[in-house]
C-alpha cells in the first residue's frame, strides 16, 4: 500500500552517504559532517566480529535516543527472518529497517514478509536474484552485501558487478528465456520482465560491506551505485569526523579526481581492514 | 523556453529524477555542484533529499552567494521538499538557509517516514497528486503567494495547508511532483522562464 511512499523515501537518499552509529554522539557528528541518514546499531560491524557470540536487534532506547538526538532520518537493523523485531522497530517508529546479515539471522528458510508493513525495508544482496527476491519480498531499496566490518571493497565490487552484468544480460532475453530467468531466480516472470525493460533495478541501489576510504566511495560512484553505506569505516577511522565528511565529499564529487586529491588528503589512518580469506564468518554468506 | 539550459543542484537527493521530466518537456538539464556550474544555468532546481546536507555544501562550496545574486536578477528557483526548507526566510523559527522565500517552514512537521502520506492537492495547474515524504509544513509570508493546497477535511470552502508557493520567480513545494510520472507542474515552472 505504501510502496510508492516508501520508495520514494529511498531516493532521497540518494547521492548520499548513511553512517553506522552507536551512540548519540556519533550520530551528530555523522549528521554534521553531511550523512543523509545514520544507521543506529548497538556495535559497529568489525566489532560484532571481534565480538563473537548472536547479534541481535539494539535496545530500543538506545534507537530511541539516536531518533531524538538528530534531524536526519533514522534507520535501525532486524535480524534477517526475525518478525518480532522488525514488529517493534516498526511500532518504535524508526524510519527504515535494515534486514541485515550483519546481525546473525533468525530463519534460515525465509526473510521477512515486508509487504505487510508499513514502514520500508532496505536488504542485502550479492546478485541479481537475490536482489529480486527482496524486492518481490517487499523491499524498498537494496544495497549490496559485501563483507561487512572489513573495510575490504572486495566483495562489494563483485556483487555491484555481479547486478550490473546480470542486468545487461536480461536486455537481450525474449519471453522463454525470461521465464526460465525467472525460475532461477525464484521470482515471477512479471517483475524480471518489468527489470529488463528498466534496464536496472526498481528500487535505489546503494553499496555496503567494507567502504573506508573516500576513494571506495567514489569508486562505487563510479561503478553505479546510487550511494553508499558506511559501516566500520568512519568510527574505527583514526579521525571519524574528517572521514566521514570526505566520503561524503567524495559522492558528491566521484567524477572529479582534482577534488578527490584534496578530499583524499591527510585524513590520517583508516580503519585497520581484514583480508577475506583470513575471515571466521563470511556475513555476506547468510540469507537466501 | 527550449533554449534554456535548467540545473539540479546535485550536492545530495532525488536529482535524477528530476531529469526525465523536464527531457519530456525538452529542457536540457544539467547537474550543478560547483560555481562554475552554476554560471551555466538559466534557473536551479534545488531536489528533495536531505535539508542539512544541502545547507551544509552550499555554505562549503560557496554557493550561497551566487545562488542569491541569481536569484535576485531574476532566475527562476523550484525547491522541492528539503529544496524548499532551503529557499524558505525562516525555518523551525532560525534563520533559513538561502532564506531569499518570505515564507515559514517547518521541518518534519506532518511526522517520521510512517506518516507520509500521499492524496491529490488542488494546485495552479489543477487537481494534482500529492506525494509527501517526510514533508515540511509550508506557510508563506509578506508577498509570497500560495499556489496550492491541502483538501480541508471537515469543510469544502476552507482549505488546507499551502503545500506549494510563489514569490516572483522562487517556486517552492512541500511534496514532489517528480516521483508522480505527472509533468505539469515541471512544464508550470517553465513558464518563470519567459
Amino acid at each position: 500500500m505504501r510502496e510508492k511512499l516508501n520508495k520514494g523515501f529511498a531516493q532521497m537518499f540518494k547521492n548520499g552517504v548513511i553512517m553506522d552509529v552507536t551512540n548519540t554522539e556519533q550520530a551528530k557528528i555523522a549528521e554534521d559532517a553531511g550523512a543523509c541518514a545514520v544507521m543506529a546499531l548497538e556495535r559497529v560491524p568489525s566489532d560484532i566480529r571481534a565480538m563473537g557470540g548472536v547479534a541481535r536487534m539494539s535496545d530500543p532506547g538506545m534507537i530511541e535516543a539516536i531518533m531524538a538526538a538528530v534531524s536526519i532520518p533514522v534507520m535501525a537493523k532486524s535480524r534477517i527472518g526475525h518478525l518480532a523485531e522488525a514488529r517493534i522497530l516498526e511500532a518504535l517508529g524508526v524510519d527504515f529497517i535494515d534486514e541485515s546479515e550483519v546481525l546473525t539471522p533468525a530463519d534460515d528458510e525465509a526473510h521477512i514478509d515486508k509487504k505487510s508493513f508499513s514502514v520500508p525495508f532496505v536488504c542485502g544482496a550479492r546478485d541479481l536474484g537475490e536482489a529480486l527476491r527482496r524486492i518481490q519480498e517487499g523491499a524498498s531499496m537494496i544495497r549490496t552485501k559485501g563483507e561487512a566490518g572489513t573495510g575490504n571493497v572486495v566483495e562489494a565490487v563483485r556483487h555491484l558487478k555481479t547486478v550490473n552484468r546480470q542486468l545487461a544480460e536480461l536486455a537481450g532475453m525474449d519471453t522463454a528465456a525470461l521465464s526460465e530467468k525467472a525460475q532461477e531466480y525464484r521470482v515471477t516472470p512479471e517483475l524480471v520482465r518489468q527489470v529488463r525493460d528498466l534496464g536496472r533495478l526498481p528500487v535505489v541501489t546503494f553499496v555496503a560491506g567494507g567502504i573506508a576510504t573516500p576513494a571506495d566511495a567514489a569508486l562505487m560512484m563510479m561503478l553505479g551505485s546510487e550511494g553508499c553505506f558506511v559501516g566500520s569505516g568512519i568510527f574505527k577511522s583514526q579521525n571519524p569526523a574528517r572521514t566521514a565528511r570526505a566520503v561524503v565529499e567524495a559522492v558528491i564529487n566521484w567524477q572529479d579526481p582534482k577534488r578527490l586529491v584534496e578530499i583524499s588528503r591527510g585524513l590520517g589512518e583508516p580503519m585497520r581492514g581484514l583480508e577475506i580469506k583470513t575471515l571466521e564468518t563470511a556475513m555476506a554468506s547468510r540469507g537466501i | 523556453m527550449r533554449d534554456c539550459i535548467v540545473g539540479i543542484l546535485a550536492l545530495q537527493g532525488a536529482v535524477q529524477d528530476h531529469e526525465a521530466p523536464f527531457a519530456r518537456l525538452g529542457v536540457q538539464t544539467i547537474q550543478v555542484r560547483h560555481r562554475e556550474e552554476l554560471e551555466r544555468v538559466d534557473g536551479l532546481v534545488i531536489p528533495g533529499g536531505e535539508s542539512t546536507v544541502m545547507g551544509r555544501f552550499l555554505h562549503d562550496y560557496g554557493l550561497i552567494k551566487p545562488i542569491k545574486a541569481r536569484i535576485r536578477e531574476g532566475m527562476p528557483v523550484w525547491g522541492l521538499c528539503a529544496g524548499a526548507i532551503v529557499l524558505c526566510q525562516e525555518v523551525d523559527g532560525g534563520p533559513g538557509c538561502l532564506g531569499l522565500l518570505p515564507a515559514r517552514a517547518r521541518r518534519n512537521a506532518y511526522g517520521r517516514q510512517l506518516s507520509s502520506f500521499e492524496e491529490e492537492v488542488d494546485t495552479a495547474v489543477g487537481p494534482f497528486p500529492g506525494i509527501f515524504i517526510r514533508a515540511p509544513r509550508l506557510e508563506p509570508l509578506g508577498d509570497t503567494e500560495a499556489m496550492g493546497w491541502r483538501r480541508d477535511q471537515q469543510s469544502s470552502t476552507h482549505r488546507g495547508d499551502a503545500v506549494l508557493l510563489r514569490n516572483g520567480k522562487v517556486l517552492a513545494a512541500s511534496f514532489h511532483p517528480e516521483l508522480s510520472g505527472d509533468d505539469r507542474l515541471h512544464a508550470y515552472f517553465m513558464t518563470l522562464f519567459s
